[in-house]
């Protein structure tokens, strides 16, 4: 059955927007989506996966390696000829294990011949990809650690059970929880790159909008994806023009100036808040067709990049959204 | 109501036993949950069973299942003594196409729920249905079965109050080709879904799927409104979590978005249903209602006190976290027994057993037993304990609550310490009087405690007088409370107080922002999700207090119309919950 298209979920433009960032720039970091059950998160995410274009991927191989850097895998891999296949989504389960997550030995075969051979594990599968956790928040602290550690070196290095293997697992790894029920830690909510808020619609126009087209999808899955294909085609050309940008972008030193002090008016500590504000601001000036990064450009991002970096004000009942949004008016009014 | 069911047969029942054949009709529907347990369960079972295709899988879930047996895997245990590797399907695999029933669905653990909705959600995009039927025996609403379960499946039937069973014969359920469900009906659907505080969009795709398979059931080609009806009671009412605006009252009140009637190209409205209401009746109005009176009584109640939110999320409440030493059992994780932490046998058995066949083409150490170990083969247990609960006491011993009566306030903290005392939860104090800065304000007199005689001593000694600064107290509050949930505590807070605050949180005289002021602190406090009990020790019971309360959603008690019994009983009821059974350590 073929996925819900992209351009066919109703609403939830930062949700959309965040994702695009990182399907331009997938070393953004990663995305924190906060928001209830049934709005659609994870419905968001798979559509993505399903509409950019298939990579191409050496026949067979366990690691998900590419044509272009045949070295890079562990092996042992005799593929020759390379394939087609479609951007992996990988979605985590919660009781996950760490053997599942990061590959074990291969049971099967150490016990048929006793060899000593790397079955690799969900983060080999989502290399490349998508790596989709929902309720991360209830996830085993060390688990997220340890996720949150392979998407950011784009590697996974495995040194347990006489095993010792490292493999290049790069991908963009999307989170989501309610945090009412249960708070992800502080430190490890900053190493994600950029953060979104998913409300529910709130107009009873999109909520039956969302009802019809979920009807229509269900009736007829490839008519539905038929229907929206050139939308999905838009966005398609959108991300591929953001990419063959993105490397080119320029930056201006004022906008540099604007980012620091923005990030200095909401109190963001650490280099990374305002790294990943930059990287943001880039890919979504990359996204947007312009040949430079300018002022509105950041502050378009700069809820998506802040938000979840603003310390904890017992004295501020706001929400850390309304926080960056008073900056910016006072900041740059 | 309900077509279907013979005149004798219970409501509630009823709607449950239509639900079974809906779902068995329609898989897109996910499942549904039963409550209470009983004979009139069992007849829902029965009834859904009989409405499958003959032959359609049937399979229970074990609460203590694993991972392999779940989601299938190789066999160890049948691996090992085959000498080849042997598979084994998992029961999620297994359902695929008939039913997976989960027993005690309000203990499920959050981990293999997980996998559950996982598989739900992968089932809708390959074909790989299979209906979800959660037996839930909680007694409490705040004991549910998991959130992201209960979300996924359409319908939730209370069978607690079942007392006469339904002599309907059981009959299979044709796959009926659903009915067609027009904009005004998918308006109405959406408006009740939101005058009920629904906010996630699955119970609105399940509604509209339920009227479709419900008029299709009975053979009718369009949706009528008794099935709106229908998918509103079954569907949404149980996931309430507001009351709709009266309907009676002002239907302005509604989103303003009524379709102009006649708006539609589509064909007319059927006139085949007997039930179809006068056109001039509001199809939404008239849905609003049926789902109102649907409401359960516990929704209701929780509704009642606010508690809609906390209780939405299902799993039983209370936080957990992680124990080396008590609680339930979380799995075996890689590691070195000692310090407290025990060794998981079974677990480091099935990770050293698959590497015997090449640890014995090794050189043997000497001393070496029939199976080799290595360190990295050693797993240890872990386990969830339910945290323990810490109750802060914040006595306002200003002038004014000194004079009304905090000696008896007193006696109700003692008695409630007694309590704390038996349950072996600690106490913490904080008494604030006086201005901040001049010797006064809030002051933590006793960090969190086991020791009942130092509480007793310090209470007993508190003196009374000054001004009331409320704000300085609950801020002090909020700090020791994120003290306490640092250390993986929960606490409750016990506020002994008229309201009457003076002293603004600055420090600054004057009654209107010092109360502007607690109450601002009052929330922080309700947005840090801290349970809490005001306890009104004016003489007449004052609004400041109430409204105090309300800002910190805690529950409301006016001391003269309680005596300290009645007190005790009071903050034993704001408690977080906290489930008994806690099994020790294997």
């Amino acid at each position: 059955m073929a996925r819900f298209p992209f351009s066919a979920i109703v609403g939830q433009d930062e949700m959309k927007l965040a994702l695009l960032i990182a399907a331009v720039d997938p070393a953004i970091g990663g995305v924190m989506v906060f928001g209830d059950r049934g709005t659609g998160k994870s419905t968001a995410a798979r559509a993505l996966a399903a509409l950019l274009p298939p990579i191409m991927v050496m026949e067979g191989c366990r690691f998900g390696c590419s044509p272009d850097d045949p070295r890079a895998c562990p092996g042992p891999c005799e593929a020759t000829a390379a394939v087609r296949r479609s951007v992996p989504f990988v979605d985590l389960p919660l009781g996950a294990t760490e053997d599942r997550v990061l590959g074990s030995l291969d049971l099967e075969r150490a016990l048929r011949t006793g060899e000593k051979v790397f079955e690799p594990g969900l983060l080999a599968r989502a290399h490349r990809g998508f790596l989709y956790i929902d309720e991360i928040n209830l996830l085993e602290d060390h688990l997220v650690d340890l996720l949150l550690d392979v998407a950011a070196s784009g590697e996974n290095v495995v040194e347990r059970e006489g095993l010792s293997v490292r493999h290049r697992a790069r991908f963009v790894l999307i989170g989501s929880g309610n945090p009412e029920e249960g708070e992800l830690r502080p430190q490890l909510l900053d190493r994600f790159g950029l953060s979104v808020e998913v409300r529910t619609p709130r107009a009873i126009t999109d909520r039956v909008e969302i009802m019809r087209r979920c009807a229509a999808h269900d009736a007829d899955p490839a008519g539905f994806g038929a229907a929206w294909a050139a939308e999905d085609e838009k966005i398609l050309q959108q991300i591929a023009r953001g990419q063959k940008r993105l490397s080119k972008m320029d930056v201006p030193d004022a906008v540099l100036v604007d980012a620091a002090e923005l990030c200095s008016a909401t109190g963001v500590d650490g280099l990374r808040g305002e790294l990943t504000l930059m990287r943001a601001a880039r890919a979504y000036a990359a996204l947007k067709g312009a040949k430079q990064v300018r002022r509105e450009h950041l502050l378009a991002v700069a809820p998506l990049a802040l938000r979840h970096r603003l310390r904890r004000d017992v004295l501020d009942e706001s929400g850390s959204t309304a926080r960056i949004e008073r900056a910016i008016a006072e900041q740059f009014a | 109501m309900t077509a279907a069911a013979p005149a004798p047969t219970d409501p509630a029942l009823a709607d449950a036993l239509l639900a079974a054949r809906l779902v068995a009709a329609e898989p897109r529907l996910g499942g549904l949950c039963l409550r209470g347990e009983g004979p009139a369960r069992s007849r829902v079972l029965e009834i859904l069973r009989a409405a499958l295709p003959a032959g359609a899988p049937w399979r229970r879930l074990p609460g203590h299942i694993d991972d392999d047996r779940l989601c299938g895997g190789t066999d160890i245990a049948a691996s090992l003594a085959a000498g080849i590797p042997v598979h084994q399907r998992g029961l999620l695999a297994e359902a695929v196409g008939g039913v997976l029933i989960v027993p005690l669905a309000e203990r499920l653990r959050i981990d293999i729920a997980g996998r559950i909705a996982q598989a739900l959600d992968q089932a809708e995009a390959e074909n790989g249905r299979f209906l979800l039927v959660l037996l839930d025996d909680g007694a409490e609403g705040d004991e549910r079965p998991p959130a992201a379960l209960l979300e996924r499946v359409a319908f939730d039937c209370d069978l607690r109050r079942v007392c006469r069973l339904a002599e309907e014969a059981p009959l299979a359920a044709p796959r009926a080709v659903g009915g067609w469900l027009s904009d005004d009906g998918l308006d109405a659907l959406a408006g009740t879904g939101m005058a009920l505080g629904i906010a996630s969009v699955r119970p609105l795709l399940f509604a509209a799927a339920a009227a479709r398979t419900a008029a299709g059931i009975a053979g009718r080609a369009e949706v009528g409104q008794a099935d709106l009806e229908l998918a509103a009671r079954l569907v949404l009412a149980p996931r309430a979590t507001r009351l709709p605006p009266d309907a009676s009252a002002d239907e302005q009140t509604e989103p303003p978005e009524p379709p102009p009637p006649g708006d539609d190209p589509a064909p007319d409205p059927p006139g085949d249903a007997e039930d179809q209401p006068a056109p001039e009746a509001l199809p939404e109005d008239l849905l609003i209602e049926a789902a109102r009176a649907a409401i359960p009584p516990d929704v209701l109640e929780m509704i009642a006190a606010g508690r809609a939110l906390r209780a939405a999320r299902g799993g039983g409440g209370g936080r957990r976290t992680a124990s080396k030493l008590r609680g339930r059992p979380l799995g075996a994780r890689p590691g070195l027994p000692g310090g407290g932490v025990r060794l998981a046998l079974v677990d480091t058995l099935r990770a050293a057993i698959p590497w015997q066949p090449l640890r014995r083409r090794e050189p043997a150490m000497p001393g070496a037993g029939p199976i080799r170990f290595r360190r990295d083969d050693l797993r240890v247990r872990r386990f969830e304990e339910r945290t323990a609960t810490v109750t802060v006491f914040c006595v306002d011993a200003s002038g004014s609550a000194a004079i009304a009566r905090l000696a008896e306030a007193k006696g109700a903290v003692e008695l409630i310490l007694a309590q704390a005392y038996v349950k072996r939860t600690e106490v913490a104090l904080i008494a604030f009087r006086g201005t901040p800065g001049e010797g006064g304000g809030a002051e933590l007199l006793l960090p969190p405690t086991r020791s009942l005689t130092r509480a007793k001593r310090v209470l007993g000694a508190l003196p009374g007088g000054g001004g009331s600064p409320l704000a300085s107290g609950i801020a002090l509050a909020g700090q020791v409370g994120e003290a306490i949930a640092a250390r993986g505590r929960t606490p409750l807070f016990v506020f002994l107080t008229d309201g009457s605050a003076n002293i603004a949180a600055d420090g600054t005289r004057g009654r209107p922002r010092a109360l502007e002021d607690a109450l601002a602190a009052a929330r922080r406090l309700a947005a840090e999700r801290r349970h809490a009990v005001v306890i009104d020790i004016s003489p007449r019971p004052r609004p400041e207090a109430a409204r105090l309360a309300e800002a910190m959603h805690a529950r409301y008690l006016p001391l003269p119309f309680a005596d300290a019994r009645a007190l005790q009983a009071a903050v034993a009821l704001a408690a977080p919950p906290e489930r008994s059974g806690r099994r020790p350590a294997a």
